[in-house]
């Protein structure tokens, strides 16, 4: 009963955000804290569940960033379908490696994952006619809403956005939470235990493998997606390896094979280094992250949620 | 025809510091099945400590290249018996993000210690070039070549003929009864580890003065290494001599028939051609009955 | 009397060497068969080669009249073929009750669709799946253990858990790869109590062992391997008084001793 109050009052905190956080600049804190949000869920689904590390999931964010980028720029396409895109198209990509990345696991299923970044993150830089290269998409536009007979009501404000994001996140995490607390769910978590096992019970793991991956990428691009219509701006620099570093970080610091985990921390390493700006710069926030993410292998293996669980016990 | 040739020498150089990197990682990956994303950092390391050596201290040239190597080859042991040590037992995913940690606090280490901006090494060869019919190589180039090749036939003869040598390959093939021979193992995975350090020092610190230093220069140092021990197999020492070689030519000969913004794309598609087009399947978790 | 498994000219080799050389046989349905022989006479790479975890290099298996060889692991459980393995083989990290539940996933029908869409089938599926686990833990006598982990687990306990598991999926043919291994007398017991009471629910069971009475006791066909190759085949009084069987373990012995 306890945990149901405290989960009605982080979710009226959360909703009515807008309303308490004076400082817009606190609420683009917010808003990008709901973007990683998405992004570790999507991450945690591949991690937590089937156990397998993508390293290169900042890829799968970046194709999304692209994908609704060109679309509303250069075709001039509606955000929405914009937004649609950024889902579809990592997601499909997601399933291509998936099938093609049949039977590899563990450090060669990373390997592919990076190398797959690496080479989506040079195609962005060196195709110009495409991409723009270095320069990157300015003038991605704004999500509006425009239902018939009503006037079109732009998210172009923080507040606005806001929404939109928070709507983003706990779609994702129902669906996350859906699949985990079904047959699906089983199978996936079956996979990580004991591979071999879930085989021989008829767990088809390609099968189970690949559908991780495509719901993981197709997350991961929406992460993207929101990301493109909310700074309007989209460059090579959406392929950065610091963005899968700090998803990773969210994920096994805030709890991986949890639901809450990588929302959690999510907002700490969003907020974490917003608070730490003033006193220092992003190098040494990520010199501590590295630290950071070794001291909590050591000392809090599963992540926080699952340790203060076993407090509240 | 001649630009073949000239791709192809090039190529070759490189690669021999391409295999040295490698030999190094199959060591400890191969081996003692440690993912080690850091290995380029170690590399990084190498080449920032000749820099200091030559800027900072003086010290001479051909004093400073092997200081490099002691000193990667000391951190590489401080990191096995700190970090790695206590974690033996652990998931090898456990340790890969234990080794990702170490990758990304080392790497902004460097860059809160020297700066961002790129550094260049002062060698004492002379920039012309030496030309051999027609083909010409820098001084500096044939340089790292040789002694790449020097360290890498050292590499093997520390393996196949020194007492060290057994125990190393006693230990990672029976590891019981190296034990009841009288190997400490633990020292023996110290020592592999600093071995494998101490060689990604050595292109560091190689390779250092032929391109530029900056804190990143890791990053595609490990992959290509990764891509290196992939392509020779798993703890195959030959194969990672042999892969460096391949992997270098492959790269100029990319560079020069395709285009040069790409280069390093051919690191990353080896890894993917092989991990994807390999026949039986890759399980570095071997989870296989019988 | 049907055929539930049939293996003909089955080999399998690595390299150089010959595990299983040209062994054929057949398992005839609603009986329990046993697989013995000396170490490394290449059972559980039979085991192996049949249930799709090896690749055989030359022969064929056919399960029911449906030839299978080569096909993956989880195609040859969901045709009513399951098999357990000689190293303990459980879900650690899950409960003694998940891990049934899991093992009854081909009884599950929820896709994507459903997960996301129709709770309530997720729902009702759930229930039935509980109800189902239930009673599987009940008739291996872990009803109440079904809350524990199942790494904390005895190794006994382990092995009833696995065969729990290995019945969730819905065998019409059972193989079990040393299921009595390591266990004490009253937990053999238990073990071979239970198969029975699989055989008489219709069941047809294909076993390795090494304990000569449990084999003897509750077979009704022997098969002794010996070198990859199958050496005799019978009922156990035949196989015990076979003069290439007690060759092949008394030249076992003696190699051993050597």
């Amino acid at each position: 009963m306890k945990r149901l109050g405290l989960l009605v009052l982080l979710g009226g905190a959360a909703a009515a955000a807008p309303a308490w956080v004076w400082n817009p600049y606190h609420l683009h804190t917010l808003i990008m804290a709901g973007i990683f949000a998405v992004l570790a869920l999507s991450l945690n689904l591949l991690l937590g569940y089937t156990g397998q590390l993508s390293l290169g999931h900042a890829a799968f964010f970046g194709i999304g960033a692209y994908a609704t980028g060109l679309l509303t720029v250069k075709l001039e396409w509606s955000p929405w379908l914009g937004l649609g895109a950024s889902i579809a198209v990592p997601g499909a990509t997601g399933w291509a490696i998936g099938r093609l990345a049949l039977k590899l696991r563990g450090a060669y299923f990373v390997l592919l994952t990076i190398s797959f970044a690496g080479v989506a993150s040079l195609v962005s830089v060196n195709w110009m006619d495409l991409t723009n290269g270095p320069l990157g998409l300015p003038g991605v536009p704004a999500i509006e809403i425009a239902l018939p007979g009503l006037p079109a009501l732009s998210l172009r404000a923080k507040g606005a956005y806001y929404y939109l994001v928070l709507a983003a996140v706990t779609l994702c995490y129902l669906v996350c939470a859906a699949l985990i607390r079904s047959r699906i769910g089983r199978a996936l978590i079956a996979l990580r235990e004991n591979e071999t096992l879930a085989e021989s019970v008829g767990i088809n793991g390609t099968h189970y493998l690949v559908l991780a991956a495509t719901l993981s990428a197709a997350m991961a691009g929406l992460g993207g997606g929101l990301y493109a219509h909310y700074t309007r701006f989209v460059s090579p620099e959406v392929f950065l390896f610091s963005y899968t570093v700090t998803m990773v970080i969210m994920v096994v610091a805030g709890g991986k094979g949890t639901l809450a985990g990588p929302i959690v921390g999510a907002v700490i390493f969003t907020v974490l280094p917003e608070a730490l700006r003033a006193i220092a710069s992003w190098q040494w926030q990520m010199l501590l992250y590295g630290m950071l993410l070794i001291a909590v292998l050591f000392f809090l293996p599963r992540g926080i949620v699952p340790a203060l669980q076993e407090r509240v016990k | 025809m001649d630009q073949l040739y000239q791709h192809l020498l090039n190529g070759l150089l490189l690669g021999a510091t391409y295999s040295l990197l490698g030999i190094g990682l199959t060591l400890v990956f191969g081996l003692m099945h440690v993912v080690n994303f850091a290995h380029g950092e170690f590399y990084t390391l190498g080449a920032y400590a000749l820099f200091a050596a030559l800027a900072g201290a003086s010290v001479d040239f051909f004093l400073a290249i092997p200081l490099a190597v002691v000193l990667g080859a000391a951190a590489g042991a401080l990191c096995e018996r700190v970090l790695l040590r206590p974690l033996r037992g652990e998931s090898i995913d456990t340790v890969m993000l234990v080794m990702i940690g170490v990758w990304i606090a080392m790497q902004n280490a460097e860059l809160l210690g020297w700066g961002g901006v790129a550094k260049s090494v002062p060698t004492p060869f002379s920039t012309r070039p030496v030309v051999l019919g027609s083909v010409s190589v820098s001084p500096l180039r044939l340089f790292v070549f040789g002694v790449s090749g020097f360290l890498i036939l050292g590499a093997h003869l520390l393996l196949a003929r020194t007492k060290l040598g057994r125990a190393m390959r006693a230990t990672f093939q029976d590891r019981e009864t190296a034990a009841l021979m009288g190997v400490s193992i633990e020292r023996v995975h110290t020592i592999t580890f600093a071995f494998g350090a101490g060689l990604a020092a050595a292109a560091g610190a190689l390779l250092g003065p032929v391109f530029l230093l900056y804190p990143s220069m890791g990053d595609l140092a490990s992959l290509k290494a990764f891509s290196v021990v992939i392509l020779g197999g798993l703890g195959n020492f030959v194969g990672a001599a042999l892969g460096g070689l391949v992997l270098g030519v492959a790269e100029e000969l990319g560079a020069g028939y395709i285009s040069s913004g790409y280069r390093d794309a051919v690191g990353f598609l080896i890894i993917v051609a092989v991990l994807l087009l390999r026949p039986s399947g890759l399980f570095a978790r071997a989870e296989r009955v019988g | 009397m049907t055929v539930a498994l049939e293996v003909s000219g089955l080999s399998v080799r690595f390299g150089g060497v010959a595990a299983l050389s040209d062994v054929s046989f057949a398992v005839r349905a609603g009986t329990v068969t046993s697989l013995i022989g000396p170490n490394g006479a290449g059972k559980t790479t039979a085991f192996n080669a049949i249930t799709g975890f090896q690749r055989p290099t030359a022969g064929r298996v056919r399960h029911e009249g449906v030839a299978i060889t080569g096909w993956r692991p989880h195609r040859i459980a969901e045709r009513g073929l399951v098999r357990t393995f000689q190293k303990t083989s459980v879900f650690p990290g899950l409960t003694v009750m998940d891990n049934v539940l899991t093992g009854l996933h081909l009884t599950g029908g929820v896709g994507l669709g459903s997960a996301l869409f129709r709770r309530g089938r997720v729902g009702d599926e759930e229930r039935r799946l509980g109800e189902l686990a239930r009673r599987g833990l009940e008739f291996v006598g872990l009803a109440g253990r079904s809350g524990e982990r199942a790494s904390a687990l005895a190794y006994g306990d382990q092995r009833l858990l696995e065969l729990a598991v290995a019945l969730a999926a819905g065998p019409r043919l059972l193989l079990l790869d040393e299921p009595a291994s390591g266990m004490t007398t009253s937990e053999k017991e238990t073990v071979a109590g239970l198969i029975s009471r699989i055989r008489a629910r219709g069941l047809t069971v294909f076993l390795v062992e090494h304990d000569m009475r449990l084999v003897m006791g509750m077979s009704d066909r022997v098969l002794v391997l010996n070198e990859g190759r199958l050496i005799a085949d019978g009922s156990a009084e035949d196989v015990q008084r076979h003069p290439d069987v007690i060759q092949a373990y008394l030249g076992a012995r003696a190699r051993a001793e050597a």
